[in-house]
This record gives C-alpha cells, sequence and structure tokens, in this order.
C-alpha cells in the first residue's frame, strides 16, 4: 500500500530534487491514509534517517557498491524487488536524468502506469489522475494511470520541500544486483555546482554578452543569487559555453522558480526550454526583443552596465559584502 | 549490423497548442505537423552518419501510428536510410503500447542499435527508449550526446545531471539521442526522389495493454504582462523580485 520514494544520490549525497520529491510523496501517502517510504541504491555517506524529516517513515537502503553508478537496467531491477519486498503501490521519482532512465524502464517492468513529468500532487477523487507538462510547457495534460502500481516522476520546483523533525528507520536491505553491461570509461562532473536541471534560480546569457571572455558578469550574478548558469543555443553552438548549459528546445528545459535572461533575444525555441520557469526577467538593449513578451519583469538597456549593478544590489539584499 | 531509428511526427516547435471537445483532443487544424526534432536531427542523422562511414550498415526507421505518417515518413527517408516500417494504429497516446509496438518490430528484425530521440516535444514522456530496452531486455543508455561504433562495441557519451560521462557497452543497445550527437540536415534533391521509391512496410499491431489515459488538457494561465524597470533603477528590480515575486 505504501508510497516508495526514490531518493537518488550521486557519490554518496542525496540529490537535491529528491527532496522534494520525499515531501511530495510524504503529502500523497497523507492524502491517501498510507504511509510513505524511501529507497536508497548504493553506498551513501549521509545521515539516512535524516530522510525522515521530509515524512518517510522508513528508507530501504541497498549498500551494494555495484549499484554506487547508474546502469539502468541493473537499477529498474534493484528497485523493482524493493517495490516487491515493500508492497509499495505508487512509487515517486523526482524527474531528473536518473529518473529518465529508470521510471520508464520500470514501469515496462511493471507494468505500472508512469506519469513523466508532474506538475501537482494526483487527484484521487476519481481514479488516479496527475498534471503534467505537455507540448513543452505549451499546455497542461491530466493523465489518469490505469494500473495497481503507479509511477509518478515530479518535474524539479514543482513541489516545495518541507523539512520537519521525524527520523526514518533505516533498513539494510539485500538483494540480488546484477552486474552492469555498461561500463563507465570516464566522468566529467562539474564540481560544487548547482545541476542546471535542479536550480531553482537560473542565470543565462545570450548573444548579446559579445563572447565567452565576457562571461564574468553572468557568473558573477549567478554567484550572488546561488543560482546555476545557462546559455541560449547559439552560444552553445559557438563553444563560447559547454553544451550542458544550452536551454532551449533542443538543449535543456529547466523549470526554476526565477529564469535571469541576459542579452537573449527569445526565439519560440529558446521559450520552449525555460516557459516552465515561474518568474522571467529579461535584460536586452533592443526594447523589441520578443522575449519581453514573456516576461513578468524587463528592463531595456545596457547589460555591461546593467548586470554589474543588479549584482551589487543582490549582495546588498542578502547581505553579502 | 543493422539499426532502427524510431520516428514520432509532433506539432511544429511554432505551433499554437489550443484542444477541442471540451479540452480533451488537440485542435490539429492548422497545425503543421514534422518529425520530432530530436528524433531527426540527433537519431535519425546520426544513423544516416554511421551508414555513411559503413555502408554495409542496414538502416531501418519505425514510426507507430495512422497513414498521416506516410508523407513524415518519406520526408525521412529523403534523409537517408534503406526502408521504413509503420505500424498501423491510431491507438498512440499511451507510451507503454507504443514501445511494445516498437519492441515486437525491434525483436522481428534483430536489429544491433535501437535509437530514439531523448523526448518528443509533444508529450515530453522522455519514455519510449527505456520501455523498448526493458521489453527487450537490452542496456539503455539515455540522453546520449555522441555515439560511435566499433565492431560490436558502442562508444558513448551520455547526460548525468550535472555533468557528462563516457560509456561503453556491447551490442545490441537501446540509445535516445540528443543535442550533440549530430548537426541538423536538409533533404537534397535526389534524396526526395530516391525516397519515394524505397520501401515503406505497413504492419498490423501486436495486442499491448495501455498503462495511462489522456483525459483532458488545460492551457496555462496567461501571462500578467510584463513589468518594465527602468535601467536607472536596477534596485527596483530587486525589491520586486524579493518582495512580490518572492523568488530571491
Amino acid at each position: 500500500m505504501a508510497v516508495l520514494i526514490f531518493a537518488d544520490q550521486a557519490e554518496g549525497h542525496i540529490k537535491k530534487a529528491t527532496y522534494e520529491a520525499l515531501s511530495y510523496g510524504a503529502k500523497i501517502a497523507e492524502l491517501t491514509g498510507t504511509t510513505a517510504e524511501a529507497v536508497v541504491l548504493g553506498s551513501v555517506s549521509d545521515d539516512l534517517g535524516a530522510l525522515g524529516q521530509y515524512g518517510v517513515k522508513k528508507v530501504y537502503h541497498v549498500a551494494n557498491e555495484a549499484l554506487n553508478h547508474l546502469d539502468a537496467q541493473v537499477y529498474t531491477k534493484a528497485l523493482a524487488e524493493v517495490v516487491q519486498q515493500s508492497g509499495a503501490t505508487v512509487l515517486v521519482f523526482a524527474h531528473n536524468l536518473t529518473a529518465r532512465a529508470i521510471a520508464p524502464r520500470l514501469s515496462a517492468r511493471l507494468k505500472a502506469g508512469l506519469v513523466a513529468g508532474a506538475v501537482g500532487l494526483p487527484d484521487t477523487t476519481n481514479g488516479f489522475v496527475v498534471k503534467k507538462n505537455v507540448f513543452s510547457g505549451k499546455a497542461y495534460a491530466f493523465v489518469k494511470l490505469n494500473t495497481d502500481i503507479k509511477i509518478v516522476s515530479l518535474n524539479p520546483n514543482a513541489y516545495k520541500a518541507v523539512a520537519g523533525t521525524g527520523v526514518a528507520e533505516v533498513v539494510p536491505t539485500t538483494i540480488t544486483v546484477d552486474s552492469p553491461k555498461v561500463k563507465v570509461t570516464s566522468s566529467d562532473k562539474v564540481a560544487g555546482e548547482v545541476p542546471l536541471t535542479e536550480a531553482t534560480v537560473v542565470v543565462s546569457g545570450g548573444r548579446g554578452l559579445k563572447g565567452p571572455e565576457n562571461w564574468g558578469i553572468v557568473e558573477d550574478l549567478a554567484k550572488a543569487m546561488g543560482a546555476a548558469t545557462a546559455c541560449s543555443r547559439p552560444v552553445a553552438d559557438s563553444n563560447w559555453r559547454p553544451h550542458h548549459e544550452h536551454v532551449g528546445q533542443t538543449g535543456e528545459a529547466i523549470s526554476p522558480n526565477l529564469y535571469v535572461a541576459l542579452g537573449i533575444s527569445g526565439a519560440i525555441q529558446h521559450l520552449a526550454g525555460v516557459n516552465r520557469s515561474k518568474v522571467i526577467v529579461v535584460i536586452n538593449k533592443d526594447a523589441e526583443a520578443p522575449f519581453f513578451k514573456a516576461a513578468d519583469y524587463g528592463i531595456v538597456g545596457d547589460i555591461f552596465e546593467i548586470v554589474p549593478k543588479l549584482t551589487e544590489e543582490v549582495k546588498k539584499l542578502k547581505g553579502i559584502a | 549490423m543493422k539499426i532502427l531509428v524510431c520516428l514520432s511526427k509532433t506539432p511544429d516547435t511554432t505551433a499554437k497548442i489550443t484542444f477541442k471537445n471540451g479540452n480533451t483532443q488537440l485542435e490539429e487544424a492548422g497545425v503543421q505537423w514534422i518529425i520530432n526534432p530530436y528524433d531527426e536531427w540527433y537519431a535519425l542523422v546520426r544513423a544516416i552518419e554511421l551508414k555513411e562511414k559503413d555502408p554495409t550498415i542496414v538502416l531501418h526507421l519505425l514510426s507507430v501510428g495512422g497513414a498521416d505518417l506516410d508523407p513524415i515518413i518519406r520526408k525521412a527517408l529523403a534523409l537517408g536510410g534503406d526502408e521504413a516500417i509503420r505500424v498501423n494504429t491510431t491507438e498512440t497516446s499511451d507510451s507503454f503500447y507504443i514501445a511494445s509496438q516498437i519492441a515486437e518490430v525491434a525483436r522481428q528484425g534483430g536489429y544491433d542499435l535501437i535509437m530514439t530521440g531523448k523526448e518528443t516535444i509533444d508529450y515530453n514522456g522522455a519514455s519510449i527508449g527505456g520501455m523498448v530496452a526493458e521489453l527487450l531486455d537490452l542496456p539503455y543508455i539515455s540522453a546520449a550526446s555522441k555515439l560511435d561504433l566499433n565492431g560490436t562495441t558502442a562508444n558513448l557519451s551520455r547526460e548525468i545531471d550535472g555533468g557528462e560521462e563516457a560509456n561503453e557497452v556491447s551490442l545490441p543497445v537501446v540509445v535516445s539521442c540528443m543535442k550533440g550527437m549530430a548537426d541538423a540536415r536538409i533533404p537534397n534533391m535526389r534524396g526526395i526522389m530516391a525516397a519515394r521509391t524505397k520501401p515503406l512496410k505497413v504492419v498490423e499491431p501486436v495486442d499491448a495493454e495501455k498503462l495511462t489515459t489522456y483525459v483532458n488538457y488545460e492551457l496555462p494561465p496567461a501571462k500578467a504582462g510584463v513589468k518594465m524597470v527602468s535601467a536607472d533603477n536596477v534596485g527596483e528590480l530587486v525589491r520586486l523580485l524579493h518582495e512580490e515575486a518572492r523568488v530571491i
């Protein structure tokens, strides 16, 4: 009966997006009169009992080193076993890259309906219906899950993580784990930075920055705001910035609370990647830039003058000297 | 070596999305259809590049849907590929149902590499590749930005949360493709002519469950309109973001 939340970890630490998923799953458990439990795969250094703060009563921990690294096939089989052991009927994921790799596999394995990119709590008055993003942010759909086991993958920043006081019981769990067929030959992680898809604030630069050497003002603002940095397609295509920073139709689709666009005109392909942001700020020297139509706040002017001032004002607000 | 590329049709990126019949169906009038960009620019074009390097590769295109898909499939064939298969069904709303059809074609065809886009730009499920891989019990590399073949081994780069990693895996494998894989191409006249005579096989669907139902749709609330702040008063923007929007 329980709601089981997949608590995703990287290098031994629980990912931030997971806290939203835990709170969301705990709320579903509350609404459906059951308990929330979590599952963690691989070795972790974090205190897993602390996940109880987000409302889960139990944490199944499969501390098998073969699970320290994501292999979709291996993870799916392991999770399916934990689902069986726990008797869970609702599975919750944070809709990040890991979830995209394993939730569909698990859906097919368990014949469990999947909502990928949920933006709200399920409506259980008539079945189990979940609202999700469709048409790249241009609409929402209400999707009914027709199966006994239901899988919901929660969009980042769609549900607020709420930390309380509980402590979860950690249950060391042993299952058979296959050896991975995919070999990881190298890994390139941007250390210490907030992953773009998980960031609550994103500062993004476009062609208006004129060149990679000018990115200092973007990074300074991002640092002051505690934001991740992103860029538009022409910027990534010109190799001013790495490809994984590209947001838009063919890059990353993000949904932060605040998106600050600097020197980006706002082509429809760009908007398709960022229109799920709660608040959009556009700063551009061209008053006719189409992005202003999709923005909540705008400033027309020279980014090279405005952005450093903005950084100072943000620092003042946050009390950073 | 046999490659299968899965293609979906989606409304054009610039299409205005509206619904009909009490918001239960997409209003298709006036919508221009394209091949899902991730399927076309990345999966298909990369498969074509691989075939250009190794002409012994057999490249099949696959789409699941009604006869209205045929023009889209011909367009894809104009870019490249030896033949196309269409699973003839109008039931295209459930990912598991579609994945089951793809898995069946893949089983019959004995493919070494099955490629999809990382997601479609209409239902944004990012689910088909993973489901197909599970149904075939194959490894799955999602959100891959590079793919090379080396005998029976595939070398890939894929996106992970906060970075990128390089993978090596023995074929057969299912790969979902994203930016970085290849650059968009435009079909040339020779390709368009050749596509007319390439085989497009129509096969009937197999029985499969539908795990989900799309009940209805909703358009996001209209934006209240942009509030402009003077370039001389940047502090005001910070105040608004803090006190009004409460995002910083």
